[in-house]
């Protein structure tokens, strides 16, 4: 029975069940307008399909909950997925290399967005905004300003490919989902993630390393942009310097929708895949009753909006 | 009550939150021209019921009438214009705006064509009720650069300042030293004789008896009796509170000190404090005593590495140390309880438990990950040595009263077990019950040799607790005193030296 009013670093029992609710009625309506939409194959669709947002969204989650922001998260994914599809030319490096250069690429750039946040006091909301743009432009001039194709098989296969009947996207997905929970319900990490966002000054108190954990969280959130670059490329068998324009917006939506508060301190990856799934399906729904995608940028900005509100209720009781 | 104009009435007012009902059936009756103090444990009530004759909260049931008349208001602007005025315990401003924004706001003075701030005439009206207060500021000097004690003397200014008829004080001389009390008393008297009516709140009965006609006492959201001041003694008034007799406030002991273990010498730091050397001992509780500004908190924060000195040494056992953050300090033994407990003690939006166990851990994990059973048992033992009055461990600390969120920042100090114990204002905004426990704690500790150093602005706390006591003047060492030497007279004296 959820306790109303008892507001967790979880946030509200009543937004977490309000989200599950929410779904549920969705699906409910979906399934009975839309004869395709309660089976298997399309629910695998619509989990194929927010494999990259979400991915971002839980990344992103990291930093939303040490209070920050990071708004380069689409400009990473295009960076990176130039950068791993450099390296995954047919026969030029073993699969690690572009895999090990994607993610490692993301992890610099966080742990740039992180020290000039922390080290140089500059507003997150800015840093990120500027580092938007710089990997943006990084992008382009590793490529040219071209697409770089002609990518090996085995690379094009982490995207399209499947294990076991189930995407690989989807697989990758929930070993970040499943290892992220861990992370920040179990370790001392995570608590100190907690702390920071919660009350920055109380935490530095406590003998925390606040500097280092936030670094940590930007460093983890654009390593997993960086993962998501590289599924993004390998989907489309390129790397597209142009990738990834407002996958930032979509992430931080996911989060928001799923009860993480963006002052720091509340919230948690289950309510983030949650959000990104409401959107996902939602879309997806959408697209199987032929609702034209303009409706659906609508319905999006409604649903955020509309969770934020009901956060508010709840937080000022 | 006949013989005065009753201007305010509380009849039958009740007020539930989820889980807790705050206020059952409290019916007071406040007189015009008087100071009316309503004292109770933390959790009876007090600030519940003033918040909602501030328009914070609606009252479930009950009728408040305001000379005579049915009092509804819908937020706190009504109530400002309905003459009444509050000075927050937990204070209320702006921070990155200015003294002068902050006194002034919702009343700036604007030309009526455009809106368009006067800023000079802003700047004299500050001035003139800051004087009121004998504070002496530049009114634009950004809130949060102030101390605590001159931030409350400037809600005080502010409250003062509507022309209220009814003036609500809530823990009003928390950060104030004796000097200011003694000001705001004079203030009070003036506001009497302007035919305000004072509602006072407060721990320290000693000021309660010294300043009010009428004491309601409030015990679990009831009224247990409301009397003329000069009818009721402290004893009685206590028992009221807390619905037993309490014996001695503050436990005798006999101090054994151990070892120095930790000595500063000539430590400064620019603008707060310079020259400043003392030693600590083991088994001893020296207190830290001075007015507002004499750089007690300002010490205690460059101890911790909180901020940075410049100069000086700190030693433990005779060796020198570099303490550059609180992660240094807390390596080499030391707990802090900081006078600010909602900016530095706690994270308001973690559970109990979570905050106690943060500054160590370590002490209940595996590697990176946290041992949930670990950390309950700790936690537990915690919260029953200390008695801390919480529906569960896993609630948020928020929702504890300020009592229990002062015994959690406690707790989280002493989980480290350190061997030296600082503390900043440890009693502040506590009620008696809890404060005689915190006393028993530390002469505890102390005899189990834990050296404790304690800052403190409430002389009867400094000299009932202290085996030595440094006084503080101006960011100066002025004495050094033994127990038998340091009475609050001779205390004061060197307060106010230099």
């Amino acid at each position: 029975m959820p306790e109303h009013g008892t507001l967790s670093r979880d946030g509200s029992a009543m937004q977490k069940y309000g989200l599950l609710i929410a779904f549920v009625a969705i699906c409910t309506v979906l399934s009975l307008r839309a004869p395709a939409f309660l089976t298997t194959q399309n629910a695998i669709n619509v989990l194929r399909q927010i494999s990259i947002n979400a991915i971002l969204a839980v990344g992103v989650t990291y930093v939303i909950l040490t209070g920050g922001i990071d708004l380069s998260l689409g400009s990473v994914v295009a960076v990176t997925g130039v950068l791993a599809a450099t390296f995954a030319h047919p026969d030029a490096y073993p699969l690690i290399v572009p895999l090990a250069v994607g993610i490692l690429g993301g992890v610099l750039i966080g742990v740039l967005n992180g020290v000039v946040i922390t080290r140089f006091r500059v507003a997150p909301f800015i840093a990120t905004l500027g580092m938007m743009t710089i990997a943006r432009g990084g992008g382009l001039i590793i490529s040219k300003g071209r697409p770089v194709s002609n990518l090996s098989a085995s690379f094009n296969s982490i995207g399209n490919g499947s294990l076991l009947r189930i995407p690989i996207p989807i697989l990758i997905l929930a070993g970040v989902f499943l290892v992220s929970h861990f992370v920040l319900r179990r370790t001392t990490f995570g608590r100190y993630i907690y702390a920071v966002g919660g009350n920055e000054e109380a935490a530095r108190a406590s003998g925390i390393n606040t500097h280092g954990v936030k670094i940590a969280s930007y460093a983890i959130c654009a390593g997993l942009a960086g993962l998501a670059g590289i599924l993004q490329a390998s989907r489309i068998t390129t790397g597209q310097p142009n990738a990834g324009i407002s996958y930032e917006l979509d992430a931080i939506a996911a989060v928001v929708i799923g009860g993480t508060s963006l002052s720091g301190g509340i919230g948690s990856v289950t309510g983030t895949f949650l959000g990104a799934l409401l959107i996902g399906t939602l879309n997806n729904g959408l697209d199987l009753l032929n609702v034209s995608s303009y409706y659906q940028q609508v319905v999006k900005g409604l649903i955020i909006i509309g969770a934020v509100i009901l956060d508010r209720q709840e937080h000022s009781r | 009550m006949e013989h005065r104009d009753c201007v305010l009435e509380l009849q039958d007012v009740s007020k539930s939150f989820p889980g807790v009902k705050a206020l059952d059936r409290v019916s007071i009756r406040f007189g015009q021209a008087s100071v009316h103090a309503l004292v109770g444990e933390n959790g009876a009530g007090k600030s519940t019921l003033m918040k909602i004759l501030m328009g914070f909260y609606t009252e479930d049931q009950g009728e408040i009438l305001l000379r005579g008349r049915h009092l509804a208001h819908a937020g706190v602007r009504q109530a400002l214009d309905a003459g009444i005025s509050m000075i927050h315990q937990e204070l209320m401003y702006v921070p990155h705006m200015t003294v002068a924004e902050n006194t002034l706001l919702g009343r700036e003075p604007a030309s009526r064509f455009l809106g368009r701030i006067d800023r000079k005439e802003a700047h004299r009206q500050t001035k003139r009720l800051l004087r009121q207060v004998g504070l002496d500021l530049d009114p634009d000097r950004l809130m949060k650069d102030l101390s605590v004690a001159e931030r409350q003397l400037v809600e005080i200014a502010k409250a003062i300042s509507y022309d209220a008829k009814i003036v609500i004080m809530d823990e009003p001389t928390s950060s104030l030293s004796q000097h200011e009390v003694e000001r705001l008393f004079r203030i009070i008297a003036q506001l009497k004789d302007r035919g305000v009516t004072v509602i006072y709140i407060s721990h320290r009965l000693e000021e309660v008896f010294r300043i009010a006609d009428e004491v309601t006492v409030l015990r679990d959201g009831r009224v247990i009796a409301t009397s003329r001041a000069c009818e009721v003694d402290t004893e009685h008034v206590i028992a009221m509170m807390v619905g037993r007799g309490l014996g001695d406030v503050f436990p005798k002991r006999t101090c054994r000190p151990g070892p120095v273990i930790l000595s500063i010498r000539n430590l400064g730091r620019k603008d707060a404090f310079r020259d400043v050397s003392f030693d600590l001992r083991r088994g001893e509780i020296l207190g830290l005593a001075g007015l507002m500004g004499a750089g007690r908190t300002e010490i205690i924060r460059c101890l911790f590495g909180l901020d940075r000195c410049d100069q000086g040494q700190i030693l433990v056992y005779g060796k020198e140390v570099a303490i550059r953050s609180p992660a240094d300090a807390l390596r080499l033994g030391m707990g802090l309880v900081s006078e600010d407990r909602q900016i530095t003690g706690l994270v308001p939006c973690l559970s109990l438990a979570s905050n106690i166990t943060l500054s160590n851990l370590s002490r209940c994990s595996w590697g990176p990950v946290v041992a949930r059973k670990r950390e309950q048992e700790l936690v537990e033992r915690m919260v029953g040595d200390l008695r801390i009055k919480s529906r569960s461990s896993d609630e948020m600390v928020a929702n504890l009263s300020g009592g229990n969120q002062q015994k959690a920042v406690l707790a989280k100090a002493l989980l480290g077990e350190p061997d030296v114990l600082v503390l900043d204002e440890p009693t502040r905004g506590i009620d008696v019950g809890a404060k005689a426990e915190i006393y028993r704690l530390m002469c505890r500790l102390a005899d189990e040799g834990k050296a404790i150093l304690m800052a403190s602005s409430e002389l009867p706390e400094v000299v009932g607790m202290s085996d030595r006591v440094v006084v503080l003047s101006s960011g100066m060492v002025t004495a050094q005193l033994d127990r038998d030497q340091a009475s609050a007279e001779t205390i004061l004296r060197y307060a106010m030296a230099g």
